[in-house]
């Protein structure tokens, strides 16, 4: 009877989510918990150099071979010809500035909604956009005739008087990268400080002296966690509208041309919810392999991977909503070439691709995200996260050298094939990104632990008359 | 001393009736401009290096079918979409002759001037030239010969206008109407091409192009062309 009873008190309502799960509110000694981030770090076993040697040689290979290929010969080795201008390259590279609107969406935006699950993952999603940004800001070079004048589009004074011309979309892009690139390293170097110094002291030898440099003498007074806390506050709104204008910005490459398909004033949201669609499942399938292979199980709990499935889900909708309303107008605008372009995609050769599309990114988040057990199941997310990735990158390989094939005179259509090299780039790309994300798990703690133990010294569960409520103490 | 007119608006009038598609100003345009041939696979991936190109459209349904040419080179908009886009002025309006005018040494070959031009006039420099024997010995020496990563495009063979106004210049006197003749017109048999300055009210071109006949492929766009196109017979071709 008694044991009944103790059982009654500690009855949840079984719709609410336990916040225990969510919140991490079973909390382990701070020691401990240091230990379980830097314990895997610290460990590279032979399976760990294996990955890293066999994507450094993909990184060399496919990437800067075929790269240095196409300098030597010409542009004239990928597939691109007259009237697809842009193709694998710009696509890839529209990818990747999606991917890494993932670290900013997830941190910033849910940092200053003051979403508390957020705490064990923000870390791992800002590291991927600085990462993803890297590997995407190749492309603009790399897709040049000539490469090596990269620098005319810098506005560097030069006694020949050239100049860039700030009308062109690709100076903004120029701009919009950069400052996003370096706007985001500093926002995720900011949070990493105290667990730099964190590191520090529980290390020797070449990282110790590493920590040493990189956390600035933190010492965890309580004046450097105001400023430390004030700092963080105004980059996340900062940083917040500049994630915004990027994808808005590399949108406008597209919108702000003739070209048919392209010449669509909703492209700056579309993108942009595009991007952070990706960006997000991309977090869950990252986060998925950082939690498996470095066991930080206690961190990465199913609750924070159901949390960010919804927001999938959540973004697949406004995605749908924004292909729909672009898709309508088009069709029932009845312009001709506009009509070619439906059919393009409808019974054209790109047909398997857009109906690829659809599926990886309408079709199969719609029917199995709505279930707790599917958003759940990490094998399930794993593979819905990495099927998005497939879609969109489909989207944009569909708006780019896809809708280039048609044109207003039917005399200069073509179809565009792209050829090895330039699949090898793109996947050359791919490993760069998981290459710089693998050294980057043994030097950089992927968790924000102090932002975990933060959360977890201002939320307490307590007993009021029958029910355990989850209380929450203000910060700062 | 009479100076050279500036503020030239060089237009060409195509007059659509006349062209029976022999593609003799595109081997002119070739010789004059030293643009190289690139095989036939090349040009089956759509790479042909033609400033000028025929364009033949089938009209009617067979048996009672004709084929439509339309020669098809670099309009020289006045609104040209091909400026704007190009991020380092590689790809820029001449306020005096009233051209687009490309510059080889800036552009860094990003190929954005070629998207957005609707009539796809653009030509790619894809890999280096390569002038079989024995037509290396015939590169015209007024006339850059562009390597690979660049884009290119007709000029109204602005080499030819330079020119004659060096021409009138030393003779001290202005530029007649027919002093500019570009290798395009020079070169057809059936006189399609009419070229001259059309803010000169007395030339020919200025009175062809008020013709009822005239219209601008794809004037929807207000690109605002310098190319004049006068329609062919019953045809609304174009």
């Amino acid at each position: 009877m008694q044991g009944d009873l103790s059982r009654l008190r500690n009855f949840v309502w079984p719709h609410q989510d336990d916040p225990k799960e969510r919140l991490l509110l079973d909390p382990i000694p701070q020691e401990e918990m240091n230990q379980i981030m830097l314990r895997p770090m610290m460990k590279a076993g032979p399976g760990y150099w294996l990955t890293v040697a066999l994507l450094a040689l993909v990184v060399a290979g496919a990437l800067f071979g075929y790269w240095f290929y196409m300098i030597r010969w010409g542009m004239g080795v990928a597939g691109i010809r007259r009237p697809v201008g842009w193709g694998v390259f710009i696509a890839t590279f529209v990818f990747w500035i999606g991917i890494s609107h993932s670290g900013t969406f997830v941190s910033a935006i849910l940092r200053v909604f003051n979403a508390e699950y957020r705490r064990p993952i923000t870390r791992a999603a800002e590291l991927m956009t600085s990462f993803s940004l890297l590997a995407g800001a190749i492309f603009p070079v790399l897709h040049l005739g000539r490469p090596w004048t990269v620098y005319y589009m810098l506005p560097i004074p030069n006694q020949r008087l050239l100049w860039d011309n700030f009308q062109s979309p690709l100076s903004w892009d120029l701009l919009a990268i950069t400052t996003y690139l370096l706007s985001s390293t500093i926002y995720v170097y900011l949070p990493m400080i105290p667990d730099l110094a964190m590191a520090r002291d529980r290390t020797k030898g070449w990282r110790h002296v590493l920590y040493k440099l990189t956390s600035l003498g933190w010492r965890g007074l309580e004046y450097e966690w105001h400023y430390l806390h004030k700092t963080i506050n105004i980059f996340a709104f900062a940083i917040i509208p500049i994630m915004f204008s990027v994808h808005t910005i590399v949108s406008w490459d597209f919108a702000m041309a003739k070209q048919i398909g392209w010449r669509s004033s909703i492209f700056g949201p579309y993108f942009v919810v595009g991007a952070i669609f990706s960006g997000v499942s991309a977090v869950i399938a990252v986060l998925l392999v950082v939690r498996k292979t470095m066991n930080l199980q206690y961190f990465l709990r199913k609750e924070h991977f159901e949390a960010l499935a919804k927001l999938v889900l959540i973004f697949s909708f406004s995605w749908a909503y924004f292909f729909f309303n672009d898709y309508l107008i088009e069709w029932y605008g009845g312009e001709w070439v506009g009509h070619q372009l439906l059919t393009l995609q409808a019974r054209g050769p790109i047909a398997p691709l857009w109906y690829g599309m659809i599926f990886f990114n309408i079709v199969v988040p719609w029917t199995t995200l709505w279930s707790k057990k599917v958003r759940q199941s990490p094998t399930a997310l794993f593979f819905i996260a990495l099927g998005i990735q497939v879609g969109m990158y489909l989207e944009r390989y569909i708006i780019i050298p896809g809708f280039l094939q048609r044109q207003r005179l039917p005399f200069d259509w073509g179809e565009y094939n792209p050829q090895p090299v330039e699949l090898s780039i793109a996947i050359g790309t791919l490993a760069l990104f998981c290459l710089l994300y693998v050294l980057a798990s043994r030097v950089i703690p992927l968790i924000p632990v102090w932002e975990v133990l933060e959360g977890q010294l201002s939320h307490s569960r307590r007993r009021i008359g029958k029910t355990v409520v989850t209380s929450i103490a203000e910060l700062e | 001393m009479s100076e050279t007119k500036t503020g030239h608006k060089w237009t060409m009038i195509v007059d659509l009736d006349r062209c029976t598609g022999c593609q003799a100003c595109v081997v002119a345009c070739h010789a004059e401009n030293n643009v190289p041939t690139v095989g036939p696979e090349e040009v089956g991936m759509g790479r042909s290096r033609h400033w000028i190109r025929i364009e033949r459209y089938w009209d009617g349904e067979y048996p009672d079918i004709r084929a439509r040419f339309i020669p098809i080179m670099c309009q020289q908009c006045g609104h040209a979409p091909c400026e704007p886009v190009c991020p380092v002025f590689a790809s820029y309006h001449s306020d005096t002759e009233n051209l687009n005018v490309q510059v080889y040494n800036r552009c860094i070959g990003t190929r954005y001037c070629a998207n957005n031009c609707p009539y796809s006039v653009r030509v790619y420099n894809w890999f280096d030239p390569y002038f079989p024997e024995p037509l290396e010995q015939q590169l015209n020496p007024d006339v850059t010969v562009r390597y690979r990563g660049i884009m290119e495009k007709c000029t109204f063979c602005i080499q030819r206008i330079k020119r004659a106004e060096d021409a009138a210049q030393a003779e001290g006197r202005l530029l007649h109407d027919g002093d500019v003749v570009p290798a395009c017109v020079q070169a057809c048999p059936t006189k399609v091409f009419t070229f001259g300055d059309r803010n000169d009210e007395h030339s020919e071109v200025a009175e062809l192009a008020r013709s009822r006949r005239g219209f601008h492929v794809l004037e929807d766009l207000g690109t605002d062309p310098s190319v004049v196109y006068l329609k062919g017979g019953e045809s609304h071709a174009g």
